[in-house]
């Protein structure tokens, strides 16, 4: 037994099993914190206009009600024994076949905890906002709608104790988004963005489902119990296969390399959708699925492999991007996918780095929300314009909106204290004792961060007026600026979670315990150094950006760097020419083949007996006397016929 | 024997039915042979939940009638109800009343009597297949549902239609007749077993020899592959969908075409089990190209009904899939799958018949905006549209993801193959709304009226199926279980065992509570 | 006696017939040389019969007199229609009856 081996096998032993005991007390209501946003979205959805004038009130106060019960929860499971955190509820059975038996079955466990306040918290906040920020919109209730059924959809993905369960709310998320996406559906930008959007994720399903069948043969079962229990039983090569096809759903939802093409153009939904779904929530479900799934990647380090891979090519990918944006919602955009990224890599470093994916994925919610809906803020006051060319100097106009939106830079770019400083830091700490290449990489991508983020912060409350005419920039009212504060607070002090290390031990029952590696560098040299990159990243972009002239339309004349990132580094081309291209030109070629082979086969025989049948009745000419001699020829055969018969 | 022939009453109700409807005198109007065809098939559907409600759901074939016919071909007129016949029964049931209310007006212009009256005598005949016990009485009715479906293609919808009809009847009549000499080689084989009988019953003890079992298990298979659809046999299926009326498009995909599939099952598994197996690699590659191919080819269609109907390709490669993948999971899989594809595409096809009805045109280049000024018919036309795609949470969902199970547990790469279909699905689904729905709507069209009662409450209960079943499947499946359990064992497979057997069994018990 | 040259001569007649029936257009004149053929094979059933002693040929004689009456009845009945429509008795020119 080689080394390796034996070091598998000790880990083996290290992974935690799924084993949750029966709900009881508060924890019975696991299903009420779904079915409460899910009737909004009936009643919302079903109930017509009799509901426009409350309707967002209700799409409100659900959410909140969830809030409050995860946070009931929440200190309910902090009471409980740290090996006792793990509570299931058996809601229904959902289909029974053989033995495929899957239940409509709820897991709540430190992990789903998280997520639980994470999303009915930053929904709730994102829920006021909109109250606000869609008040003109003659479909508001429509959208409260859409938004509560993505809030049940999302609490599914995250609650669900197996595959199954996870792949409805997998889905469900995924239709509520291509809805949200499309909500102003008379635009055909928006209409074609959540097609795409839906299409992609879709090339991402084919892993999950794949995965799910992989798990059924395999296992028997799709319930994270079973699957723990016994994933040291198979096969290596499997388990391997396993990582990859959960990597493959997890680079469709949360827009990795190369699944990434559809996140950008899902802009073009309503801002609060951008900060709920395309920042906060949705599109960190892939992280997720490779957290709960860590007893298959644990036993997978080929599969690890993959997922850091794709992780460091996402991060520098969507960093580089958001450089060259001036629509300050693609830049956030970029910038999502870049931090995503980050907890992919954390979430691929193993039991070393889960935890600290799960602290990124918590405080990037914070503060990429904050930014987006500051975005929005700042939208609100230009008249929907999202060109940062034609902003400017808006630190005085919208002090509130400035305010919140500076703590959610300082927390992204890493500032010292701030929650993303803790976060981003300790993932760059684990990479760099996993693989000093990889660490780089994270290293400067956290750089190009400083670097866009300080571009986009400086076109857009500093430098010079560049307003449209007949534009009067003015801060939000209060609805929308609550959330706003809220948030900041909360990107500020996000990083208490770290304090002790609480967050390792709390996820602790569900991910496992790091076993303590010493990187290459004292802890402190590493953070100093990231900060000095960041400052790099900042000074940079003060020196080419704010000491500059901004044209109010962006510079043709550009490098072939600039120009590739402004294209999205070319991945829509990369998908037509791969994809779409061929496909097209696959399609036609069917649909000829489709009518004149399949069909022309079928149809050729009785096209061909007409054929012959009009040539033979043309012999039919109506000369009695030519009848006569067909008829003399054959009698003349038959005479001849019987005379070879009878002298042969 | 000597209870309520339930089973024949169920036939004769619709077949009376449409007799009368047929001749009311021309004098009474024409709402009267509407409203009569609408308070038969409620009657119909009356009747089949009265048998529902009776059905036990672990007690095999129920119901039976059994009366000799044509003693000395051993042909006898023998009826009864599995789980497999049932759910098909009630999914006719269910369907007609939805279809006679969807197109109420559909034939204001021609002869409303004669369009319902036919359409009530295919739902009768439909109900004798599905519930025939005799496999000549069963050929009887199988080609008897030509009649009805013929008149309702060539005589009601578009330019070409005759076209279309004589299309169909063609392929089916080929298909029909190979099937017949299947049914004529059964009774020499019968026979030399002794006393001749078309008993489904008598039949499937019946020890024909390998080279027999397989031709005639060919005459079966070829002509269920004609109705069902299977590539290469399905040119037939867009012609007719894009010519006829949806409403009949309904009756032909929803109904007829589960004939076939419903046929694989009871006939060429339940008599040929050998020969099935045997079969099994053609069939499931078959499978997969429809799959495939279907959905390719529906992706660049620009005819919406001729788009639907091409989904139906790939759905009907995803049931027989499911059949020939030998496992519980597939079987049942693909009865869902024909309960849910009929709930969702009969949707499909009526939404799009108002679609088009409104503006006139069925070519997707023409339409545009509708959703501006349709919500609701615009949404409806989204949720089917879903259904069609398989999102979780809708009914198709389940019984996509049960024969794709069985399709991997067969074979990986079978399974591989089969799982394109849901992004392909996505693709043309999608694509079709956002061409037809979305977008700012055509300057100088007048406002697309939005559905009225009549209209969404045809749809309504479709709706409601395809999200109930969705999220709680557990009846049919209650009901299709026992069914495929006991063909399984009758065709003599069992369910592969996981790889990994539970460790530790108490831990998975824990799971479940 | 020889029954040779009762033979040729019916093959002489049957031949003649038969050239005119496939070359001239005159219906009458068809008609004729159909009548002749019939003849022609009427002489070559009585000689026959006779070289065998038996009835049989004569009988078989009698029958394709009777159809050959028959066949004069309606066939003139019909060319005569023809010829009164048509002012004309050429067989080509009635050719109506085709594809």
């Amino acid at each position: 037994m080689t080394a390796h081996m034996l070091a598998l096998q000790e880990a083996a032993h290290s992974i935690p099993v799924v084993d949750p005991t029966s709900a009881s007390g508060v924890f019975s209501l696991l299903w009420l914190v779904i079915a409460l946003p899910l009737a909004g979205a009936a009643v919302l959805l079903l109930g017509g206009r009799a509901t426009d004038r409350w309707g967002h009130l209700l799409g409100t106060a659900l959410p909140i009600g969830s809030f409050v019960l995860s946070l009931v929860m929440f200190l309910q499971l902090l009471g409980r024994d740290s090996a006792d955190r793990q509570v299931s509820q058996h809601v229904y059975q959902w289909m029974q076949v053989g033995h495929l038996d899957v239940g409509m079955d709820l897991l709540y466990d430190p992990l789903s905890a998280l997520f639980l306040l994470l999303i009915t918290g930053v929904g709730s906040l994102i829920h006021v906002y909109s109250i606000g920020y869609m008040e003109h919109d003659p479909r508001r209730r429509r959208f409260f709608g859409y938004l509560n059924l993505f809030v049940a959809a999302m609490l599914m993905l995250v609650m669900s104790e197996n595959y199954l369960g996870l792949f409805l709310g997998w889905e469900g998320v995924g239709l509520a988004s291509y809805l949200l996406i499309g909500f102003w559906q008379h635009k055909p930008s928006a209409a074609a963005a959540a097609k795409k959007a839906f299409v992609i994720n879709r090339v991402g399903d084919i892993g999950m489902s794949l995965a799910i069948m992989l798990f059924f043969v395999t296992f028997g079962s799709t319930s994270f119990t079973v699957i723990s229990a016994n994933a040291d039983g198979a096969s290596e090569a499997t388990l391997t296969v396993l990582g990859l096809l959960l990597l493959l759903g997890a680079c469709g939802k949360s827009a990795q390399v190369p699944l990434q093409a559809w996140l950008l153009d899902a802009m073009e939904g309503p801002t609060p959708v951008s900060a709920l779904i395309h920042a906060a929530t949705m599109v960190t479900a892939g992280v997720y699925l490779i957290v709960r799934s860590n007893f298959i990647f644990d036993l997978a380090p080929n599969a690890q492999t993959a997922v850091v891979v794709v992780a460091v090519v996402t991060l520098l990918w969507g960093a580089i991007i958001g450089c060259a944006k001036d629509d300050i919602k693609k830049v956030l955009a970029g910038s999502t996918m870049s931090q995503i990224g980050y907890m992919m890599l954390g979430a691929g470093l193993g039991v070393a780095g889960y935890a600290f994916a799960i602290f990124h994925l918590l405080t990037h919610g914070f503060f990429k929300a904050n930014m987006f809906l500051g975005a929005g803020s700042v939208m609100h006051g230009m008249d929907d314009d999202v060109d940062m060319r034609h902003y400017g100097l808006l630190h005085k106009a919208m002090p509130v909106t400035f305010l919140t939106f500076t703590m959610g830079y300082l927390a992204i770019i890493g500032f010292p204290g701030f929650s993303g400083f803790w976060s981003k830091d300790k993932i760059i700490e684990t990479a760099l004792a996993d693989n000093w290449l990889v660490g780089l990489c994270a290293l400067l991508g956290a750089g190009v961060t400083g670097f866009y983020m300080t571009r986009l912060m400086l076109l857009t409350f500093f430098t010079d007026k560049r307003w449209e005419k007949g534009v009067h920039p003015h801060e939000s009212p209060k609805i929308m600026t609550i959330p706003l504060i809220v948030l900041a607070a909360l990107s500020v002090l996000g990083g208490v979670m770290l304090l002790n290390d609480w967050i390792v031990d709390f996820l602790a029952p569900v991910v496992g315990t790091p076993v303590h590696e010493d990187p290459p560098l004292p802890a402190l040299a590493i953070t100093a150094i990231a900060v000095a990159v960041v400052a790099v990243g900042v000074a940079l972009a003060w020196f080419l950006v704010g000491k500059r002239d901004v044209p109010r339309t962006a510079p043709q004349d550009v490098s072939f760097v600039t120009r590739a990132a402004r294209n999205d580094l070319y991945g829509d081309a990369i998908n037509d020419g791969l994809v779409v291209d061929p496909g097209r030109h696959l399609v036609g070629g069917l649909l000829a083949v489709d009518r004149y082979g399949v069909d022309g086969a079928l149809t050729g025989g009785p096209v061909a007996i007409g054929a012959v049948a009009g040539q033979l009745r043309r012999v039919q000419n109506g000369f009695v006397r030519s009848y006569a001699l067909s008829l003399l020829g054959g009698v003349l055969l038959v005479v001849l016929a019987l005379l070879a018969v009878n002298l042969a | 024997m000597n209870q309520f022939p339930w089973l024949t009453v169920l036939a004769l109700v619709p077949l009376v039915g449409a007799a009368a409807v047929a001749f009311v005198p021309k004098a009474r109007g024409a709402a009267l042979p509407k409203q009569l065809a609408l308070a038969v098939s409620v009657v119909t559907l009356a009747v089949a939940v009265a048998i529902a409600a009776q059905y036990d759901t672990g007690g095999g074939m129920q119901l039976t009638e059994d009366h000799d016919w044509i003693s000395a071909f051993g042909v006898h007129y023998a009826l009864g109800v599995d789980g497999l016949g049932l759910l098909l029964i009630l999914l006719t049931v269910v369907l007609v009343p939805v279809v006679i209310v969807g197109s109420w007006h559909d034939a204001d212009d021609r002869n409303p009597a004669a369009f319902f009256g036919w359409a009530l005598a295919l739902e009768s005949f439909s109900l004798m297949v599905f519930s025939a016990t005799d496999v000549f009485l069963f050929y009887v009715f199988f080609e008897a549902t030509l009649i009805p479906a013929y008149f309702l293609i060539g005589g009601f919808g578009r330019a070409g239609r005759a076209m279309a009809a004589l299309k169909f009847l063609m392929y089916q009549l080929g298909g029909g007749l190979i099937m017949l000499a299947s049914v004529i080689g059964l009774y020499v084989v019968s026979a030399q077993e002794g006393t001749p009988s078309y008993l489904l019953s008598d039949l499937s003890q019946l020890d024909m020899g390998t080279s027999a079992e397989r031709w005639l298990f060919a005459g079966f298979f070829i002509a269920f592959a004609v109705k069902a659809p299977l590539f290469p046999l399905h040119t037939w299926l867009a012609d007719t969908t894009e010519r006829a009326t949806p409403g009949t498009s309904v009756l032909l995909v929803c109904v007829l075409d589960k004939i076939g599939t419903f046929g694989m099952l009871r006939f060429c598994l339940g008599l040929f089990p050998n020969a099935s197996q045997w079969a099994t690699p053609v069939v499931v590659t078959l499978a997969l190209i429809s799959i495939v191919y279907g959905a390719l080819i529906a992706i660049g269609q620009d005819d919406i009904l001729r788009l639907i109907g091409l989904t139906s390709l790939s759905h009907f490669g995803f049931i027989t899939l499911g059949i020939f993948a030998f496992s519980s999971q597939g079987a049942s899989g693909s009865i869902l799958y024909m309960v849910n594809h009929g709930i969702g595409t009969a949707a499909l096809f009526l939404l799009a018949g108002y679609l088009i009805k409104r503006r006139g045109t069925s070519l997707i280049s023409g339409i545009t905006g509708v959703e501006k000024s349709a919500p609701v018919l615009a949404g409806l036309f989204l949720v089917a549209g879903l259904a069609t795609l398989g999102l979780p949470g809708l009914s198709q969902f389940v019984s996509e993801i049960l024969v794709l199970i069985s399709a991997f547990d067969y074979h990986w790469w079978v399974g591989t193959v089969a799982v394109s279909g849901i992004v392909l699905a996505a693709v043309y689904v999608l694509w079709m709304y956002q061409r037809t729905m979305t977008g700012p709507g055509v300057p100088g069209v007048a406002d697309t009226p939005d559905l009225n009662r009549r209209e969404v409450g045809a749809i309504a209960p479709l709706v409601l199926g395809l999200v109930l079943f969705g999220f709680y499947p557990m009846p049919l499946l209650d009901v299709s279980n026992p069914t495929v359990d006991a063909l399984l064992q009758h065709v003599g497979v069992s369910d592969q065992a996981p790889v990994v057997p539970a460790a530790g069994d108490d831990s998975a018990e824990e799971g479940q509570q | 006696m020889s029954v040779t040259p009762y033979i040729v001569l019916s093959s002489i007649l049957f031949t003649i017939g038969c050239v005119g029936v496939l070359t001239r257009r005159n219906a009458i004149v068809v008609f004729m040389c159909v009548e002749l053929m019939l003849n022609a094979s009427n002489l070559a059933l009585v000689a026959f019969a006779r070289q065998h002693g038996n009835l049989d040929g004569q009988i078989a004689a009698f029958f394709v007199m009777v159809v050959a009456a028959a066949e004069v009845v309606v066939g003139l009945a019909i060319i005569m229609t023809i010829f009164r429509t048509r002012r004309s008795a050429s067989v080509d020119d009635a050719s109506l009856l085709k594809y």
